[in-house]
Protein backbone atom coordinates (compact mmCIF):
# COMPACT_ATOMS: atom_id res chain seq x y z
CA UNK A 1 0.00 0.00 0.00
CA UNK A 2 1.41 3.34 -1.00
CA UNK A 3 0.22 6.78 -0.08
CA UNK A 4 0.01 9.47 -2.69
CA UNK A 5 0.75 12.82 -1.08
CA UNK A 6 0.50 16.46 -2.03
CA UNK A 7 3.82 17.15 -3.75
CA UNK A 8 5.85 20.32 -3.34
CA UNK A 9 5.67 22.06 -6.70
CA UNK A 10 7.76 25.08 -5.86
CA UNK A 11 10.21 26.48 -3.38
CA UNK A 12 7.60 28.07 -1.17
CA UNK A 13 4.50 26.01 -1.79
CA UNK A 14 2.78 25.18 1.49
CA UNK A 15 -0.48 23.72 0.23
CA UNK A 16 -2.48 23.09 -2.87
CA UNK A 17 -6.19 22.92 -3.57
CA UNK A 18 -7.49 19.81 -5.27
CA UNK A 19 -9.40 20.93 -8.34
CA UNK A 20 -10.04 17.66 -10.08
CA UNK A 21 -9.41 13.95 -9.66
CA UNK A 22 -8.52 12.13 -12.88
CA UNK A 23 -8.64 8.74 -11.17
CA UNK A 24 -11.17 6.84 -9.13
CA UNK A 25 -10.98 3.79 -6.88
CA UNK A 26 -10.29 0.69 -8.95
CA UNK A 27 -8.26 2.51 -11.60
CA UNK A 28 -4.79 1.25 -12.39
CA UNK A 29 -2.12 3.95 -12.32
CA UNK A 30 1.47 3.93 -13.47
CA UNK A 31 4.36 6.04 -12.36
CA UNK A 32 4.17 9.32 -14.26
CA UNK A 33 0.42 9.17 -14.93
CA UNK A 34 -1.38 12.44 -14.38
CA UNK A 35 -3.81 11.67 -11.58
CA UNK A 36 -5.09 15.02 -10.33
CA UNK A 37 -5.15 18.74 -10.98
CA UNK A 38 -4.05 20.95 -8.12
CA UNK A 39 -4.50 24.69 -7.92
CA UNK A 40 -1.42 26.46 -6.64
CA UNK A 41 -0.55 30.13 -6.39
CA UNK A 42 1.05 29.71 -9.80
CA UNK A 43 -2.09 28.30 -11.36
CA UNK A 44 -3.38 24.82 -11.96
CA UNK A 45 -0.77 22.07 -12.19
CA UNK A 46 -1.31 18.49 -13.30
CA UNK A 47 0.30 16.21 -10.75
CA UNK A 48 1.69 12.80 -11.54
CA UNK A 49 1.75 9.64 -9.50
CA UNK A 50 5.07 8.51 -8.09
CA UNK A 51 3.53 5.10 -7.46
CA UNK A 52 2.12 2.28 -9.53
CA UNK A 53 -0.83 0.12 -8.58
CA UNK A 54 -4.57 0.16 -8.13
CA UNK A 55 -6.25 3.16 -6.57
CA UNK A 56 -7.93 1.98 -3.38
CA UNK A 57 -9.13 5.23 -1.84
CA UNK A 58 -9.38 8.91 -2.64
CA UNK A 59 -8.82 10.77 0.62
CA UNK A 60 -8.86 14.42 -0.44
CA UNK A 61 -12.07 15.95 -1.77
CA UNK A 62 -12.33 18.28 -4.72
CA UNK A 63 -12.13 21.82 -3.37
CA UNK A 64 -10.12 20.80 -0.33
CA UNK A 65 -6.84 22.61 0.42
CA UNK A 66 -4.22 20.03 1.33
CA UNK A 67 -0.84 20.86 2.92
CA UNK A 68 2.29 19.64 1.15
CA UNK A 69 3.05 16.08 2.28
CA UNK A 70 -0.49 15.25 3.41
CA UNK A 71 -2.35 12.25 2.00
CA UNK A 72 -4.33 12.63 -1.20
CA UNK A 73 -5.03 9.00 -2.06
CA UNK A 74 -4.02 5.44 -1.34
CA UNK A 75 -2.66 3.20 -4.05
CA UNK A 76 -2.47 -0.55 -3.57
CA UNK A 77 0.59 -2.28 -4.92
CA UNK A 78 -1.06 -4.63 -7.35
CA UNK A 79 2.03 -4.52 -9.47
CA UNK A 80 5.39 -5.39 -7.97
CA UNK A 81 7.02 -2.14 -6.98
CA UNK A 82 9.74 -1.02 -9.36
CA UNK A 83 13.29 -0.81 -8.13
CA UNK A 84 13.32 2.97 -8.31
CA UNK A 85 10.07 3.41 -6.42
CA UNK A 86 10.53 5.46 -3.30
CA UNK A 87 8.09 4.11 -0.74
CA UNK A 88 6.04 6.63 1.15
CA UNK A 89 8.34 9.61 0.87
CA UNK A 90 7.77 12.55 3.12
CA UNK A 91 7.10 15.76 1.26
CA UNK A 92 10.60 16.96 1.87
CA UNK A 93 12.20 13.74 0.75
CA UNK A 94 9.92 13.72 -2.23
CA UNK A 95 11.04 17.08 -3.46
CA UNK A 96 14.67 16.13 -2.92
CA UNK A 97 14.16 12.85 -4.72
CA UNK A 98 12.65 14.65 -7.64
CA UNK A 99 15.37 17.24 -7.52
CA UNK A 100 18.42 15.09 -7.28
CA UNK A 101 17.56 12.30 -9.63
CA UNK A 102 14.87 13.42 -11.97
CA UNK A 103 15.11 10.30 -14.07
CA UNK A 104 12.18 9.23 -16.15
CA UNK A 105 10.83 5.77 -15.48
CA UNK A 106 12.97 3.32 -17.34
CA UNK A 107 11.62 0.78 -19.75
CA UNK A 108 8.13 1.32 -21.02
CA UNK A 109 7.04 4.88 -21.33
CA UNK A 110 3.51 5.38 -20.18
CA UNK A 111 1.92 8.39 -21.78
CA UNK A 112 0.43 10.63 -19.14
CA UNK A 113 -3.25 10.00 -18.94
CA UNK A 114 -5.72 12.79 -18.99
CA UNK A 115 -9.32 11.86 -18.52
CA UNK A 116 -10.61 15.28 -19.34
CA UNK A 117 -10.68 16.01 -23.00
CA UNK A 118 -10.13 19.73 -22.80
CA UNK A 119 -8.17 22.04 -20.58
CA UNK A 120 -9.33 25.00 -18.63
CA UNK A 121 -7.74 28.38 -18.23
CA UNK A 122 -6.10 29.20 -14.89
CA UNK A 123 -8.71 31.90 -14.30
CA UNK A 124 -11.50 29.39 -14.96
CA UNK A 125 -9.98 26.88 -12.56
CA UNK A 126 -9.62 29.47 -9.84
CA UNK A 127 -13.18 30.65 -10.29
CA UNK A 128 -14.55 27.11 -10.39
CA UNK A 129 -12.67 26.24 -7.24
CA UNK A 130 -13.84 29.35 -5.46
CA UNK A 131 -17.42 28.72 -6.49
CA UNK A 132 -17.33 24.96 -5.89
CA UNK A 133 -18.12 24.09 -9.50
CA UNK A 134 -17.00 20.76 -10.96
CA UNK A 135 -15.18 21.63 -14.19
CA UNK A 136 -16.08 18.31 -15.76
CA UNK A 137 -19.72 19.38 -15.83
CA UNK A 138 -19.01 22.42 -17.99
CA UNK A 139 -18.86 22.87 -21.74
CA UNK A 140 -15.85 24.91 -22.82
CA UNK A 141 -16.19 27.73 -25.33
CA UNK A 142 -12.47 28.52 -25.55
CA UNK A 143 -9.85 27.25 -28.02
CA UNK A 144 -10.17 23.50 -28.60
CA UNK A 145 -13.09 23.39 -26.20
CA UNK A 146 -11.07 24.76 -23.30
CA UNK A 147 -13.12 26.02 -20.39
CA UNK A 148 -12.62 29.75 -19.94
CA UNK A 149 -13.64 32.06 -17.12
CA UNK A 150 -16.84 33.10 -18.90
CA UNK A 151 -18.02 29.46 -18.98
CA UNK A 152 -17.57 29.15 -15.25
CA UNK A 153 -19.27 32.45 -14.53
CA UNK A 154 -22.12 31.60 -16.86
CA UNK A 155 -22.74 28.37 -14.96
CA UNK A 156 -23.03 30.14 -11.65
CA UNK A 157 -25.92 32.17 -10.34
CA UNK A 158 -24.76 35.78 -10.36
CA UNK A 159 -25.33 36.38 -6.67
CA UNK A 160 -22.87 33.65 -5.73
CA UNK A 161 -19.89 35.10 -7.56
CA UNK A 162 -17.44 35.92 -4.86
CA UNK A 163 -15.97 39.37 -4.87
CA UNK A 164 -12.20 39.17 -5.14
CA UNK A 165 -10.66 39.92 -1.79
CA UNK A 166 -7.86 41.99 -3.13
CA UNK A 167 -4.91 42.38 -0.80
CA UNK A 168 -3.05 44.29 -3.48
CA UNK A 169 -1.06 41.26 -4.64
CA UNK A 170 -2.40 38.51 -6.84
CA UNK A 171 -1.73 34.92 -5.80
CA UNK A 172 0.77 34.68 -8.63
CA UNK A 173 2.62 37.78 -7.42
CA UNK A 174 2.63 36.39 -3.89
CA UNK A 175 4.21 33.18 -5.17
CA UNK A 176 6.84 35.04 -7.16
CA UNK A 177 7.50 37.31 -4.19
CA UNK A 178 7.91 34.40 -1.77
CA UNK A 179 10.35 32.55 -4.01
CA UNK A 180 12.38 35.64 -4.80
CA UNK A 181 12.53 36.82 -1.17
CA UNK A 182 13.74 33.37 -0.19
CA UNK A 183 16.28 33.39 -3.00
CA UNK A 184 17.68 36.80 -2.08
CA UNK A 185 17.71 35.90 1.63
CA UNK A 186 19.41 32.53 1.29
CA UNK A 187 21.51 32.65 -1.85
CA UNK A 188 24.69 34.74 -1.94
CA UNK A 189 24.25 35.85 -5.53
CA UNK A 190 27.03 37.04 -7.74
CA UNK A 191 26.94 37.58 -11.45
CA UNK A 192 29.16 37.66 -14.48
CA UNK A 193 28.25 39.12 -17.85
CA UNK A 194 29.41 38.62 -21.39
CA UNK A 195 28.40 40.35 -24.60
CA UNK A 196 28.40 37.87 -27.46
CA UNK A 197 28.12 38.60 -31.15
CA UNK A 198 25.02 36.77 -32.37
CA UNK A 199 24.84 38.07 -35.93
CA UNK A 200 26.09 34.71 -37.16
CA UNK A 201 23.43 32.84 -35.20
CA UNK A 202 20.64 35.08 -36.46
CA UNK A 203 21.82 34.88 -40.08
CA UNK A 204 22.18 31.09 -39.86
CA UNK A 205 18.72 30.79 -38.30
CA UNK A 206 17.07 33.07 -40.87
CA UNK A 207 18.52 30.94 -43.68
CA UNK A 208 17.45 27.75 -41.92
CA UNK A 209 13.90 29.02 -41.42
CA UNK A 210 13.53 30.49 -44.90
CA UNK A 211 12.64 27.20 -46.57
CA UNK A 212 10.45 25.93 -43.76
CA UNK A 213 6.74 26.21 -43.16
CA UNK A 214 5.88 28.18 -39.99
CA UNK A 215 5.25 25.03 -37.97
CA UNK A 216 8.88 23.94 -38.49
CA UNK A 217 10.60 27.26 -37.83
CA UNK A 218 12.89 27.67 -34.87
CA UNK A 219 13.12 30.83 -32.78
CA UNK A 220 16.34 32.37 -31.52
CA UNK A 221 15.13 31.64 -27.99
CA UNK A 222 15.31 27.89 -28.65
CA UNK A 223 18.86 28.20 -30.00
CA UNK A 224 19.88 30.04 -26.82
CA UNK A 225 18.24 27.44 -24.57
CA UNK A 226 20.03 24.61 -26.37
CA UNK A 227 23.38 26.43 -26.22
CA UNK A 228 22.84 27.20 -22.53
CA UNK A 229 22.22 23.51 -21.84
CA UNK A 230 25.33 22.40 -23.74
CA UNK A 231 27.46 24.96 -21.90
CA UNK A 232 26.22 23.52 -18.59
CA UNK A 233 27.92 20.24 -19.51
CA UNK A 234 31.26 22.00 -19.22
CA UNK A 235 30.56 23.61 -15.83
CA UNK A 236 28.75 21.03 -13.76
CA UNK A 237 28.76 23.06 -10.53
CA UNK A 238 26.13 25.35 -12.01
CA UNK A 239 23.66 22.57 -12.75
CA UNK A 240 21.70 21.08 -9.87
CA UNK A 241 19.92 21.88 -6.64
CA UNK A 242 21.03 23.30 -3.32
CA UNK A 243 18.82 21.59 -0.76
CA UNK A 244 19.13 21.19 3.00
CA UNK A 245 22.53 22.80 3.14
CA UNK A 246 24.13 20.74 0.40
CA UNK A 247 24.55 21.05 -3.34
CA UNK A 248 23.46 18.05 -5.36
CA UNK A 249 24.80 18.20 -8.85
CA UNK A 250 22.39 16.83 -11.43
CA UNK A 251 23.44 14.35 -14.07
CA UNK A 252 20.61 15.65 -16.20
CA UNK A 253 20.52 19.13 -17.63
CA UNK A 254 16.90 20.17 -17.36
CA UNK A 255 16.58 23.72 -18.56
CA UNK A 256 13.98 25.86 -16.88
CA UNK A 257 12.39 28.27 -19.32
CA UNK A 258 11.08 31.46 -17.71
CA UNK A 259 7.71 32.20 -19.28
CA UNK A 260 6.06 35.54 -18.74
CA UNK A 261 2.33 35.01 -18.42
CA UNK A 262 -0.04 37.43 -20.06
CA UNK A 263 -1.85 39.25 -17.32
CA UNK A 264 1.19 39.14 -15.07
CA UNK A 265 3.44 36.67 -13.39
CA UNK A 266 6.19 34.34 -14.26
CA UNK A 267 6.50 30.59 -14.38
CA UNK A 268 9.57 28.50 -15.16
CA UNK A 269 8.74 24.94 -16.20
CA UNK A 270 11.66 22.85 -17.39
CA UNK A 271 12.50 20.77 -20.42
CA UNK A 272 13.94 17.34 -19.73
CA UNK A 273 17.59 16.63 -20.66
CA UNK A 274 17.74 19.62 -22.96
CA UNK A 275 21.38 18.95 -23.90
CA UNK A 276 20.40 15.68 -25.56
CA UNK A 277 17.47 17.12 -27.54
CA UNK A 278 17.69 18.19 -31.17
CA UNK A 279 17.19 21.90 -31.81
CA UNK A 280 13.83 21.18 -33.42
CA UNK A 281 12.79 19.21 -30.34
CA UNK A 282 13.88 22.04 -28.03
CA UNK A 283 11.73 24.40 -30.08
CA UNK A 284 8.75 22.03 -30.01
CA UNK A 285 9.23 21.55 -26.27
CA UNK A 286 9.27 25.29 -25.62
CA UNK A 287 6.19 25.83 -27.77
CA UNK A 288 4.43 23.13 -25.81
CA UNK A 289 5.46 24.59 -22.44
CA UNK A 290 4.28 28.08 -23.39
CA UNK A 291 0.95 26.77 -24.67
CA UNK A 292 0.32 24.73 -21.54
CA UNK A 293 1.55 27.47 -19.22
CA UNK A 294 -1.15 29.68 -20.71
CA UNK A 295 -3.91 27.09 -20.52
CA UNK A 296 -3.03 25.81 -17.05
CA UNK A 297 -1.85 22.37 -18.04
CA UNK A 298 1.71 22.20 -16.77
CA UNK A 299 2.76 19.05 -14.90
CA UNK A 300 4.25 18.77 -11.45
CA UNK A 301 7.47 17.20 -12.75
CA UNK A 302 7.97 20.13 -15.10
CA UNK A 303 7.71 22.52 -12.17
CA UNK A 304 10.36 20.76 -10.07
CA UNK A 305 12.93 19.14 -12.36
CA UNK A 306 14.65 22.31 -13.60
CA UNK A 307 18.40 22.39 -12.88
CA UNK A 308 19.36 25.71 -14.51
CA UNK A 309 16.96 28.35 -15.79
CA UNK A 310 17.16 30.64 -18.79
CA UNK A 311 15.23 33.90 -18.74
CA UNK A 312 15.10 35.88 -21.95
CA UNK A 313 13.89 39.45 -22.43
CA UNK A 314 12.77 38.62 -25.95
CA UNK A 315 13.46 40.18 -29.31
CA UNK A 316 12.81 43.76 -28.28
CA UNK A 317 13.71 45.55 -25.11
CA UNK A 318 16.51 46.18 -22.69
CA UNK A 319 20.00 44.94 -23.47
CA UNK A 320 20.81 43.46 -20.10
CA UNK A 321 19.21 42.12 -16.96
CA UNK A 322 20.63 40.45 -13.87
CA UNK A 323 18.19 37.83 -12.66
CA UNK A 324 17.36 36.26 -9.33
CA UNK A 325 18.06 32.54 -9.02
CA UNK A 326 15.03 30.25 -8.84
CA UNK A 327 15.55 28.11 -5.70
CA UNK A 328 16.64 25.36 -5.24
CA UNK A 329 18.65 25.92 -8.41
CA UNK A 330 22.05 27.60 -8.19
CA UNK A 331 22.29 29.53 -11.45
CA UNK A 332 20.15 31.57 -13.79
CA UNK A 333 21.10 32.86 -17.21
CA UNK A 334 19.41 36.04 -18.37
CA UNK A 335 19.51 37.05 -21.99
CA UNK A 336 19.08 40.65 -23.06
CA UNK A 337 17.29 41.66 -26.24
CA UNK A 338 19.50 41.65 -29.35
CA UNK A 339 21.06 45.02 -30.15
CA UNK A 340 22.98 46.23 -33.18
CA UNK A 341 26.28 47.67 -31.93
CA UNK A 342 29.66 48.63 -33.37
CA UNK A 343 31.78 45.50 -33.22
CA UNK A 344 35.37 44.80 -34.09
CA UNK A 345 35.54 42.27 -36.90
CA UNK A 346 39.14 41.64 -37.94
CA UNK A 347 40.62 45.12 -38.31
CA UNK A 348 37.35 46.88 -39.01
CA UNK A 349 34.42 48.11 -36.99
CA UNK A 350 31.09 46.90 -38.29
CA UNK A 351 27.51 47.08 -37.13
CA UNK A 352 26.72 43.64 -35.74
CA UNK A 353 23.93 42.09 -33.70
CA UNK A 354 25.11 41.37 -30.17
CA UNK A 355 23.43 40.05 -27.05
CA UNK A 356 24.45 40.43 -23.43
CA UNK A 357 24.24 37.35 -21.22
CA UNK A 358 24.34 37.62 -17.45
CA UNK A 359 24.86 34.54 -15.36
CA UNK A 360 23.63 34.86 -11.79
CA UNK A 361 25.22 32.17 -9.66
CA UNK A 362 25.21 30.91 -6.07
CA UNK A 363 28.52 31.72 -4.39
CA UNK A 364 28.06 28.80 -2.01
CA UNK A 365 28.73 26.36 -4.82
CA UNK A 366 30.92 28.19 -7.33
CA UNK A 367 33.11 31.20 -7.96
CA UNK A 368 33.72 33.74 -10.68
CA UNK A 369 36.03 31.34 -12.48
CA UNK A 370 33.21 28.88 -13.14
CA UNK A 371 30.75 31.59 -14.12
CA UNK A 372 33.28 33.05 -16.52
CA UNK A 373 34.01 29.63 -18.01
CA UNK A 374 30.31 29.00 -18.53
CA UNK A 375 29.89 32.25 -20.45
CA UNK A 376 32.94 31.68 -22.64
CA UNK A 377 31.79 28.16 -23.49
CA UNK A 378 28.38 29.60 -24.30
CA UNK A 379 30.03 32.06 -26.70
CA UNK A 380 31.87 29.17 -28.37
CA UNK A 381 28.63 27.24 -28.80
CA UNK A 382 26.91 30.26 -30.32
CA UNK A 383 29.80 30.80 -32.73
CA UNK A 384 29.00 27.41 -34.28
CA UNK A 385 25.20 27.36 -34.44
CA UNK A 386 25.18 24.61 -37.06
CA UNK A 387 26.49 22.23 -34.38
CA UNK A 388 23.64 22.94 -31.99
CA UNK B 1 -12.96 35.58 -49.39
CA UNK B 2 -13.51 39.26 -48.60
CA UNK B 3 -11.52 41.50 -46.25
CA UNK B 4 -14.10 41.21 -43.49
CA UNK B 5 -13.83 37.42 -43.51
CA UNK B 6 -10.02 37.59 -43.46
CA UNK B 7 -10.20 40.06 -40.58
CA UNK B 8 -12.42 37.69 -38.60
CA UNK B 9 -9.93 34.87 -39.15
CA UNK B 10 -6.97 37.02 -38.11
CA UNK B 11 -8.72 38.21 -34.94
CA UNK B 12 -9.97 34.77 -34.00
CA UNK B 13 -6.47 33.33 -34.37
CA UNK B 14 -5.04 36.16 -32.26
CA UNK B 15 -7.64 35.27 -29.64
CA UNK B 16 -6.58 31.62 -29.75
CA UNK B 17 -2.93 32.57 -29.26
CA UNK B 18 -3.76 34.97 -26.44
CA UNK B 19 -7.21 34.11 -25.03
CA UNK B 20 -7.23 37.24 -22.89
CA UNK B 21 -7.42 39.38 -26.03
CA UNK B 22 -11.07 39.91 -26.93
CA UNK B 23 -11.44 40.43 -30.69
CA UNK B 24 -14.00 43.17 -29.96
CA UNK B 25 -11.33 45.16 -28.12
CA UNK B 26 -8.73 45.01 -30.88
CA UNK B 27 -8.47 47.99 -33.18
CA UNK B 28 -7.21 47.61 -36.73
CA UNK B 29 -4.09 49.65 -36.07
CA UNK B 30 -3.03 47.95 -32.85
CA UNK B 31 0.55 46.77 -33.16
CA UNK B 32 0.69 43.05 -32.44
CA UNK B 33 3.85 43.32 -30.37
CA UNK B 34 3.82 46.85 -28.95
CA UNK B 35 0.09 47.17 -28.23
CA UNK B 36 -1.18 43.59 -27.93
CA UNK B 37 2.12 42.45 -26.39
CA UNK B 38 2.47 39.30 -28.43
CA UNK B 39 5.99 37.89 -28.17
CA UNK B 40 7.98 36.09 -30.85
CA UNK B 41 6.51 32.74 -29.85
CA UNK B 42 2.98 34.19 -30.14
CA UNK B 43 3.72 35.67 -33.57
CA UNK B 44 5.04 32.31 -34.76
CA UNK B 45 1.91 30.57 -33.41
CA UNK B 46 -0.26 33.11 -35.24
CA UNK B 47 1.67 32.69 -38.49
CA UNK B 48 1.43 28.91 -38.12
CA UNK B 49 -2.33 29.11 -37.60
CA UNK B 50 -2.79 31.42 -40.59
CA UNK B 51 -0.77 28.98 -42.70
CA UNK B 52 -3.06 26.15 -41.63
CA UNK B 53 -6.28 28.11 -42.20
CA UNK B 54 -5.44 30.02 -45.36
CA UNK B 55 -2.59 28.01 -46.86
CA UNK B 56 -0.40 31.12 -46.88
CA UNK B 57 3.10 30.68 -45.48
CA UNK B 58 4.33 34.09 -44.40
CA UNK B 59 8.15 34.26 -44.55
CA UNK B 60 9.94 35.66 -41.50
CA UNK B 61 11.27 38.56 -43.54
CA UNK B 62 7.69 39.67 -44.21
CA UNK B 63 6.48 39.62 -40.58
CA UNK B 64 6.63 43.46 -40.49
CA UNK B 65 3.91 43.47 -43.14
CA UNK B 66 1.46 41.82 -40.78
CA UNK B 67 2.26 43.72 -37.61
CA UNK B 68 -1.24 45.20 -37.26
CA UNK B 69 -4.61 43.59 -38.07
CA UNK B 70 -5.17 46.12 -40.88
CA UNK B 71 -1.81 45.37 -42.47
CA UNK B 72 -2.30 41.63 -42.02
CA UNK B 73 -5.66 41.76 -43.82
CA UNK B 74 -4.13 43.73 -46.70
CA UNK B 75 -1.19 41.34 -46.95
CA UNK B 76 -3.30 38.19 -46.80
CA UNK B 77 -5.92 39.54 -49.23
CA UNK B 78 -3.13 40.29 -51.69
CA UNK B 79 -1.80 36.74 -51.38
CA UNK B 80 -5.24 35.18 -51.77
CA UNK B 81 -6.21 37.10 -54.91
CA UNK B 82 -2.66 37.34 -56.24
Amino acid sequence: MAVFRMPSLGADMEAGTLVEWLIEPGDEVHRGDVVAVVETQKGAIEIESFEAGIVTELIARVGQTVPVGKELARIGAEEPPTVEAVPEPSSKQLSVAVASKPTAPKGKVTPPRSLTSAGASPAARRAAQKLGIDLSTLQGSGPDGAIVLADVEASEKPKNIAKPTDSGLSEMRKAVAAAMVRSKREIPHFSASHTIETQGVSDWLAARNADRPPSERVLLGAVLVKAAALAARSVKTLNGHFTDGAFVQSDEINTGVAISLRGGGLIAPALHRTDTMSLDDVMAGMRDLVTRARSGRLRGSEMTRGTLTVSSLGEKGAEQMTGVIFPPQVALLTVGAPQVRPWVVGDAIEPREVMTFVLSADHRVCDGLQASKYLTVLAEKLSRPEEL
Amino acid sequence: MNDSEIRDIVLSEIHKVAPDIDPADVSDDDHLQDDLELDSMDILSLVTALHERLGISIPEAEYPEIDTPAKAVRYLAGKITG
